[in-house]
């Protein structure tokens, strides 16, 4: 079925383990339990849920939500057509009907009573009731429900209702640790290892400011950013103040602090 | 005249110049051969005529012997710092002393300009500080009724005594900057001035802190905290100290349990700015903290002591140029590079030199010693430090062994080598040492200091806040204390009595809110783009279609939010005008406000917005009163009420103190927006200053700086001249209430209509 076909993950993505999370997730998976990954951003949640689908060998669908989605922006709407009304299956449905991994990313952006269409599904009851249609979708065997989850940053409005957090089984990572950060940043850009290991010093100095004067630290993701900026020739010192500290430091003694710590580091 | 008395001298021509000087006092005599002796060796021939030439006019002026015995002193150096041609200026100053009521500060003035010349090093820059000085006595110099110059100064001779001390901290401009200050604010008082001018007043010393060159620690605290934890993973607080005010002992940073301690100021050196000294300053002492341990130090000799202190100071800046390569150009630059040959070991105690080197010799690998004693510890250390971090007790050891084999006899001399040593970016150390046994050895640093009986009034202790000067284009420093505290309750059920009253217009605001109240998120119907297909429409439409009519394209629907993230602080004033009676209710200002406030607290519980309510007034800057009504998170009910029931009114109006504490708390609100609706009944005033003009700015500027912080000051003036200065005040945001008798009614309703 071609719909499914492009849904698969084809290549190989790199992930790098931190803590046995690909045999954890893979029980998981096994027993159809949903899951719900709390990584800081940039840490490579998406990229694990993509590897983990590459390795089991599914469909991977993947929803970023936002604040203006709408429950039958996952469910499905009807839509006109020459003939009259179509209906349009919205992607949890689709993911549901073929027996995909659905990737709910940053689920808290979406409104609380947006996210509480995906209860029947998580539950025993694994079905996607379409009121509008009237039809009641069982989830194929093979399906799964992923949720990202970033309690940190948000404000205190968004979080997710105590009966969705109860359905899920959860991952929780902080940022990895620096040598193997190091060896993912170098790894992925292709950077030397000496170098990399110098960008996750800096990314450290900004993460000790995490919740003081900064709501998020570093990511690795920006660590990558830095690394591929020198790899096309930009110094250094300009790579990490562009990659690293002027995205995350509106503050002007927080960007001179940061600043400091890159002159520091690198002689 | 007494006759000339003689002097012990042989040298026939200082025999000639006493004569020329022609003086009658014996207390000259005794000391003019060796003060002609000192400039014979510094002027020349002509330079010295015109210094017997000024000191005989000095000593004949019939001020006493003083003038003429300090200029004797202090002019060969005078001369020596800047020249001869100084005199011209130095004595035309003199004579305009001479001829003011003034002349008693001759005495200080010529006294203090050697010291002077040292610091100013230039003849324009003296000139600067003559003309400084002159402009302090003419402005201070008074008249009373008509008389001209009839009191002398009382600024002048403190400033000249202090005038060192000051150019020791302060630029020129810095000086003048903090005489100007003093001129404003003590013209009028004798006493304050000259305990101004002598650097004896709070704000005497505050002022020449701000105006101190170099970076001040309190404009970098921020940074160096988030250094301190960015880079260290160290929380501890930072705590200043000065070394403004002690010449002769000057204080090294250090740390104890309270924090650490950094000078109040540091200037750039060598090339490192005041940021990067004490960012050094940190590096090092969070170095102690991460890496040190605590030595037993009862069986080391001092020397041995400071032996291992140098040795462990070198290996943590080894560890934190390791950790972060980039302070390396900043701890090189600041550690002095002892010359190989600066100190003679025959005659002086080199033990200090030698160590600087070796610790340079450690963190320097181009320090180009020769010496095969320093050569080879210097390849010892960094063996030791090449595999890990050591430890303190390994470099110890090795310091040990540096100071038995590198001995001299000469260790133990009384005159020991200082210049090049002193690492001013270390810590004093203090932290390394522990001592077994009490002796003398070990300062009482953490002595026991018996608390003093507290004579404050209890509660809060007041919170200080700087107000704009817009004379001088500067901040006064910490210069109004707010004093806050709840408002003490009274009766609720008049609160309660009020609304009563009022029940009609609450029927009305009722209903506005309700057409207000936000729902969280409503659908709008009929739209061409929405996010979802509104079905019933849409098959409308499409029967249309089908029927061949023109179908409605507003087949969507979509949805809106409308929530409130607002945080509200209704600021008061209380000052006494509000007892003023109202001709045609016979209601006071202040029940009318109460009432106004009672109605606006209960639409805003309504709306669900947290609010707060505090009132302020003021009696001079001492003592501005800030009363908390009704707190963020309290609810409107009978304790709030109790409080606003015994709402009183007195004093003064401080506006832009109480506007910058109300914005204190404000700023903690987690709120799209914040606002201070500020109800006034008059002009910000107070009974110490006389020129309105002043308060007013600073309220203007108050509410420029909590507009910068993303506050919204709102006024509602009570006062039918207000069109005045509000406007220069509040720029756009304001309203004047003419009629005082609605404010019940208008306050609710400007709230609602500033929100909506």
């Amino acid at each position: 079925m071609t719909e499914t076909q492009q849904y698969r993950v084809r290549r190989e993505p790199y992930y790098q383990p931190q803590a046995g999370e690909v045999a954890l997730y893979q029980a998981a998976y096994a027993a159809r339990l949903p899951v719900m990954l709390k990584w800081p951003t940039g840490c490579g949640k998406s990229r694990f849920v993509e590897y983990m689908a590459w390795k089991l060998d599914k469909p991977l669908i993947t929803v970023a939500c936002n604040e203006d989605m709408t429950a039958s922006d996952l469910v499905g709407r009807y839509l006109l057509d020459a003939g009259g009304t179509r209906w349009l299956d919205g992607p949890l449905t689709t993911a549901a009907r073929i027996g995909a991994i659905c990737y709910l990313d940053e689920i808290v952006e979406a409104r609380q009573d947006t996210t509480v269409v995906i209860h029947p599904l998580t539950d025993h009851r694994r079905t996607l009731p379409l009121d509008k249609k009237g039809e009641l979708v069982e989830a194929h065997p093979d399906f799964q429900l992923v949720i990202s989850y970033n309690p940190g940053y948000q404000s205190l409005m968004k979080d997710l209702k105590q009966s969705t957090k109860q359905r899920f089984a959860a991952f929780d990572f902080d940022y990895p640790a620096a040598a193997l950060e190091t060896s993912i940043v170098a790894r992925e850009t292709g950077i030397d290892e000496a170098l990399a290991a110098k960008l996750v010093q800096v990314g450290a100095t900004a993460r000790n400011l995490k919740g003081h004067v900064l709501d998020e630290g570093v990511s690795t993701r920006l660590l990558v950013y830095a690394a591929k900026l020198v790899k096309h020739g930009v110094a250094v010192r300009d790579a990490c103040r562009m990659a690293m500290v002027r995205p995350i430091a509106d503050d002007a003694d927080v960007r001179e602090t940061l600043d400091h710590a890159i002159d520091a580091t690198f002689a | 005249m007494p006759a000339v008395p003689a002097i012990a001298t042989r040298d026939p021509r200082i025999e000639a110049w006493w004569q020329a000087l022609d003086c009658g006092f014996p207390q000259a005599a005794e000391v003019f051969a060796e003060c002609a002796q000192s400039a014979a060796g510094r002027l020349s021939a002509i330079e010295l005529d015109a210094y017997i030439e000024a000191a005989r006019f000095l000593g004949r002026m019939g001020r006493g012997p003083e003038p003429l015995l300090a200029f004797l002193e202090e002019w060969p150096e005078v001369t020596a710092e800047i020249g001869a041609a100084a005199l011209a200026p130095v004595m035309d100053l003199v004579r305009a002393m001479q001829k003011s009521p003034n002349s008693a500060a001759i005495t200080p003035f010529l006294q203090t300009l050697g010291a002077v010349a040292r610091r100013l090093q230039s003849l324009d820059q003296l000139r600067f500080y003559l003309d400084v000085a002159r402009d302090l006595m003419v402005r201070t110099t008074t008249s009373i009724h008509g008389h001209q110059a009839t009191f002398a100064s009382p600024a002048l001779p403190e400033f000249f005594r202090e005038a060192p001390a000051l150019l020791g901290m302060l630029s020129l401009g810095g000086v003048r900057n903090w005489i100007e200050y003093g001129i404003r604010n003590h013209a009028r008082h004798p006493e304050h001035q000259a305990d101004y001018f002598g650097l004896r007043t709070p704000d005497s010393r505050a002022v020449a802190q701000r105006e101190r060159h170099g970076t001040l620690f309190a404009d970098v605290e921020r940074k160096l905290e988030l250094t301190l934890r960015a880079l260290w993973r160290d929380s501890e607080q930072l705590v200043p100290y000065s070394n403004a005010y002690h010449e002769l002992r000057q204080i090294v940073p250090y740390y104890d349990k309270l924090g650490l301690r950094l000078p109040d100021v540091l200037d750039e050196r060598n090339g490192v700015n005041g940021l990067d000294r004490y960012r050094a300053v940190l590096a090092h002492m969070a170095g102690h903290r991460r890496w040190s341990e605590a030595q037993v130090a009862d069986n080391w000799s001092p020397f041995q002591r400071m032996a291992v202190e140098f040795f462990e100071d070198a290996r943590i800046d080894a560890l934190v140029m390791r950790e972060y390569p980039g302070m390396a150009r900043i701890l090189l630059a600041l550690h002095p590079r002892p010359a190989e040959d600066a100190c003679d070991p025959e005659t002086t105690s080199c033990l200090r030199h030698r160590l600087a080197m070796l610790s340079r010799a450690f963190l320097d690998a181009g320090h180009g010693y020769r010496d095969p004693l320093l050569l080879e510890f210097a390849a010892e250390f960094r063996a030791r430090l090449a595999a890990g971090p050591s430890s303190t007790r390994e470099i110890a050891e090795l310091a040990l062994a540096y100071v038995s084999r590198s001995r001299r006899p000469s260790d133990q001399f009384a005159r020991i080598h200082f210049d090049d040593t002193e690492i001013d970016y270390r810590d004093d150390n203090r932290q390394l040492w522990q001592f077994i046994e009490e002796g003398d050895e070990e300062a009482a640093f953490d002595a026991a200091r018996t608390p003093m009986p507290n004579d404050e009034p209890h509660g809060l202790p007041p919170r200080h806040y700087r107000e704009w000067d817009a004379a001088s284009g500067g901040y006064q420093p910490d210069w109004a204390s707010v004093y806050e505290g709840l408002n003490p309750p009274g009766n609720a059920r008049a609160i309660d009595e009020v609304l009563q009253k009022h029940a009609a217009l609450a029927k009305r605001l009722k209903r506005l809110l309700d057409m207000l109240k936000p729902q969280e998120r409503t659908r709008v119907r009929y739209q061409e783009e929405g996010s979802d297909l509104d079905l019933d429409i849409a098959l409308r439409s499409l029967i249309d279609l089908k029927c061949g009519a023109h179908p409605d394209p507003r087949i969507n629907f979509s949805h809106r939010t409308s929530g409130r993230n607002i945080s509200v602080m209704l600021l008061l004033d209380l000052s006494e005008s509000l007892n003023q009676k109202l001709p045609a209710t016979g209601q006071t200002v202040l029940e009318l406000s109460r009432e106004a406030v009672a109605l606006l607290a209960w639409v805003i519980e309504c709306l669900g917005d947290p609010c707060a309510i505090a009132g302020f007034n003021s009696n001079t800057r001492h003592e501005v009163r800030y009363y908390h009504l009704k707190g963020f998170s309290e609810r409107w009910g009978d304790e709030v009420k109790a409080r606003l029931a015994a709402m009183a009114a007195g004093w003064s109006t401080r506006m832009g103190a109480a506007l910058r504490h109300a914005g204190h708390y404000l700023e903690r609100r987690q709120a799209d927006k914040r606002i201070v609706l500020l109800l006034t009944d008059g002009e910000p005033a107070d009974i110490d200053v006389e020129d309105t003009s002043y308060l007013r700015a600073d309220t203007r500027k108050a509410v420029e700086e909590l507009a910068a912080r993303g506050i919204t000051v709102f006024c509602l003036s009570l006062d039918p001249r207000a069109d005045d200065y509000v406007r220069e005040i509040f720029g756009r945001n304001w309203q004047v209430l003419d009629r005082i008798e609605r404010l019940p009614e208008a306050l609710p309703q400007l709230y609602l209509r500033m929100t909506r």
